[in-house]
């Protein structure tokens, strides 16, 4: 360690003002306070300050996605297994899954950091943790079977429009993620479309629909079981599929208070009155689906818990939020029964409410405003 | 029984090296006004060095508001005058003759004063500076009628010093303090104390005044929280406010007729070997009070609290305003994967680092910023330690913005820069909030003058 921290400071003085690799300063800068935190001191204001940092949040959040992403490892080989009509053992289906995703993960985070790295460097900015947990949720919310060049260029897409241009992380409207994701389905309907994209290299006969597909469709007649569903023996996006290890994120995530439960919990609420009032309705099969099935399908829970909290996009006042979630999960069930081109709703969701949240924010404050004013009047009468 | 003030959002930061309770007498050689501690102030010099001056011997006035002179704490000599860049005045270094005697500025029987004669007496002995207004937090301005004046009793920030200890059989000077402000607003005296802070007769029997109760933890003695709870400031409100132990210089004053600049102050801090009050006086040099008395030679000086208070030298002065001095380390060190290791013993107020586990643990923090600066990025955080109905985040970013409409809307007359001290402290972010806060109550000073 003293060594290691030795040779930094020798090499320090070459990336800073003035050093021939300066134009490396804020990669050097991020490489260093990676190893050690700064040794930095409070120069105004209070003079002590909380342990917590930007690395620390988002590591906490990439913790919360873990168990997620370990499962869906699992199920992606699972699911193709399946559907060659194999049976495998634990080790084969998360040795098949990991050759499937780790390569996805590598070229998001090696695209996603590359331009982030960039972005700093001529704007001579520090490195911004915030694409560390955009890295990792998008292996999680792209179908396995994405071609890595696609995925390539919806990273960049996202990065540098979905943030970069707002004056990245911080600043962004929209959750860089699921610009990302609807990139892929916009850009390239005819690759990602169907069922085929949603396990990998399946058999041909086998029908690898996904439980909204087959609702889409109407084929309610081998409809998942709840349970499976529940706990994720689905096909679908790496990440999405088991409610169970989304929740076991979303403890974490509300543990350390790093999502705002108000969110998810709205989110949830919004997404089951919307079934319950097509229950209710009742015009055809899908309305008549039972509503809780609409929290365990797709990547509702995911967004949910991962996407809909977001603390740049969403709603940042705490009665804002409470619109902010409810409206997402009505509208993404809405879609999900009536868009027939599309069978998920949640992300178009979740974008649409993520540009409309500082409206909703607006509203708030001008709430708070027209309250003070009040008082003033009041005082200024009597 | 007067009615408690709950306050719920906050934050007690738990800290090594709180002041024993015993006072001694601090033999201070030297004596410093320093112009920076009053805000908004263009020092006018109205002596050179060299000159002998008296307790209430004027030294400079403010260019911008002439009625205001500022005097000096004590007797002796004006030796230094020390200067910055742009030759900003920074300290005006008077040496004790030991004496300490005060030009007279004859005693009075108060219920016989009207309002002009009061500030005009306490304009000329130089205790008006004590004397303070909201919105901006600069001093009172003496064609103002306020309409009510906030005493502060207790102070709820990190190792704060123990009011009921400070006005210690002060009594009468205090209640004679106490029948001076109230000459000066034609609305009431709110005297603030704590629950469980104070439990003082000095404050319980003050009379001619509304004694109010507070509860809960910091910021509840931020006087920003007593007025948003008892009296808020509109737009165009004026409203002042002093500490207690202020008061007792001006009841001295208009006691005896001598402006008697005494304060006990405290010294605290995790490096202090042996941490206790001292009595001293206004501006007094801290040298005796820290020579042999601190552990190690890299530490922080502040004169004041861990939250608000100002860097000063090992060698430096007590500020104006302040009746604290704090020494902790600095943390001026490199962390090996700082930032993912458990952290078992380090603080923080998030969940992230297991210190929530024991809360009543008490720690020794050093003045590392803990990681870099970023945009804000964590909402509903900051909400958490402000009790105010004000949206903190979106309020710093019309600030920033430079957005004078919104910043009024918004409430910004109701806050001061120490109002943010915690929401900074547990910013991962790093953001200097309480630095932006006071440039947009600046900018806000100058747009509305």
């Amino acid at each position: 360690m003293k060594a290691l921290r030795k040779f930094l400071d020798k090499q320090k003085p070459h990336f800073e003002k003035g050093g021939k690799f300066h134009w490396l300063w804020s990669t050097f800068e991020g490489m260093e306070s990676f190893l050690f935190v700064s040794n930095a001191v409070t120069t105004k204001g209070a003079h002590i300050r909380d342990s917590i940092d930007m690395k620390r949040t988002m590591t906490v959040v990439i913790m919360a996605t873990l168990p997620a992403l370990f499962f869906g490892m699992w199920n992606v080989g699972y699911q193709h297994f399946l559907s060659l009509g194999e049976t495998t053992d634990f080790w084969q289906n998360m040795g098949y899954g990991a050759l499937k995703l780790i390569p996805i993960i590598i070229v998001s985070y090696g695209v996603g950091l590359g331009i982030e790295f960039y972005f700093a460097q001529i704007n001579g900015h520090e490195i911004n943790e915030g694409y560390l947990v955009t890295g990792m949720l998008i292996p999680l919310i792209v179908p396995p079977n994405v071609p890595l060049w696609i995925l390539a260029i919806a990273v960049a897409f996202a990065v540098v429009f979905g943030k970069e241009v707002f004056g990245g992380t911080g600043m962004n409207v929209v959750n860089p993620a699921l610009v990302a994701r609807a990139f892929l389905f916009f850009a390239y309907p005819g690759d990602m479309s169907g069922d085929k994209v949603w396990i990998a290299e399946k058999a041909d006969s086998y029908s690898g629909a996904t439980p909204l597909g087959d609702a889409l469709v109407g084929n309610f007649d081998h409809f998942h079981t709840f349970s499976d569903m529940f706990f994720g023996f689905i096909p679908g996006s790496a990440g999405e599929t088991s409610t169970l290890m989304i929740l076991i994120g979303a403890v974490i995530l509300l543990a350390t208070g790093m999502a705002s439960w108000r969110i998810m919990f709205s989110v949830f609420t919004g997404g089951l009155v919307m079934g319950l009032l097509f229950n209710w309705w009742g015009a055809n099969e899908y309305m008549e689906l039972p509503a809780y099935y609409h929290l365990v399908m797709g990547g509702f829970a995911f967004g949910a818990v991962f996407m809909a909290t977001d603390p740049v996009t969403s709603s940042q006042t705490a009665k804002g939020q409470w619109t902010y979630g409810f409206l997402i999960g009505m509208i993404a069930v809405l879609i999900r029964v009536f868009n027939p081109a599309y069978p998920e709703g949640m992300m178009l969701a979740i974008l649409l409410m993520n540009v409309f949240a500082p409206l909703i924010d607006h509203y708030v404050i001008e709430s708070n405003i027209k309250k003070r004013l009040k008082r003033l009047k009041v005082v200024t009468n009597s | 029984m007067s009615t408690i003030y709950f306050v719920k959002k906050g934050l007690d930061i738990k800290l090594i090296g709180e002041a024993e309770k015993t006072i001694v007498d601090l033999d201070a050689k030297r004596f410093a006004i320093k112009p920076p501690d009053f805000i908004g102030c263009f020092p006018k010099m109205l002596i050179k060095e060299g000159d002998s001056v008296k307790a209430g011997t004027p030294l400079f006035f403010d260019k911008y508001r002439e009625n205001i002179i500022y005097t000096s704490p004590i007797s002796g000599k004006f030796v230094e005058l020390k200067r910055g860049a742009k030759r900003k005045i920074l300290e005006l270094i008077i040496e004790s003759d030991g004496k300490f005697e005060s030009i007279d500025f004859g005693s009075a029987e108060i219920s016989s004063l009207d309002k002009t004669v009061v500030v005009e007496k306490m304009l000329k002995s130089g205790v008006w500076p004590l004397l303070r207004q909201r919105p901006y937090s600069v001093i009172a301005n003496p064609d103002d009628s306020p309409k009510s004046i906030f005493v502060t009793a207790f102070d709820s920030s990190p190792l704060a010093p123990d009011f009921d200890l400070l006005v210690q059989g002060r009594e009468e000077e205090f209640q004679t303090g106490l029948d001076v402000l109230a000459k000066l607003t034609t609305g009431k005296v709110h005297l603030n104390t704590h629950k469980e802070l104070n439990s003082s007769q000095v404050f319980s029997s003050a009379r001619n005044v509304q004694v109010n109760t507070f509860a809960g933890p910091h910021p509840s003695g931020n006087v920003s929280v007593h007025i948003s709870r008892i009296d808020p400031i509109n737009k165009g409100d004026v409203v002042w406010y002093i500490n207690a132990q202020d008061v007792i210089t001006i009841g001295t004053l208009f006691s005896t007729g001598k402006y008697d600049s005494t304060r006990v102050v405290a010294l605290t801090g995790s490096e202090v070997t042996n941490p206790k009050y001292y009595r001293a006086h206004i501006g007094a040099n801290i040298t005796n009070m820290v020579v042999n008395n601190i552990n190690g030679d890299n530490n922080r000086y502040i004169s004041g609290t861990v939250l608000t208070g100002t860097k000063i030298e090992s060698d430096g002065f007590l500020g104006f305003y302040d009746a604290q001095i704090t020494v902790i380390p600095e943390g001026d060190y490199y962390e090996f994967f700082g930032w993912v290791l458990p952290g078992f013993g380090k603080w923080s107020f998030s969940k992230t680092f297991p210190a929530f586990l024991s809360p009543n643990k008490k720690y020794r923090l050093d003045t590392n910023l803990h990681g870099g600066k970023r945009a804000f990025v964590v909402t509903g955080l900051y909400e958490k330690v402000f009790p105010f109905d004000i949206y903190p985040m979106q309020l710093m970013k019309a600030i920033i913005v430079e957005d004078i409409d919104l910043m009024e809307n918004m409430g910004i007359y109701e806050i001061d820069a120490e109002d943010f001290a915690l929401c900074e402290v547990i910013d991962p972010s790093k953001i200097n909030m309480q630095e932006i806060v006071r440039n947009g109550l600046e900018l806000m000073r100058k747009e509305m003058s």
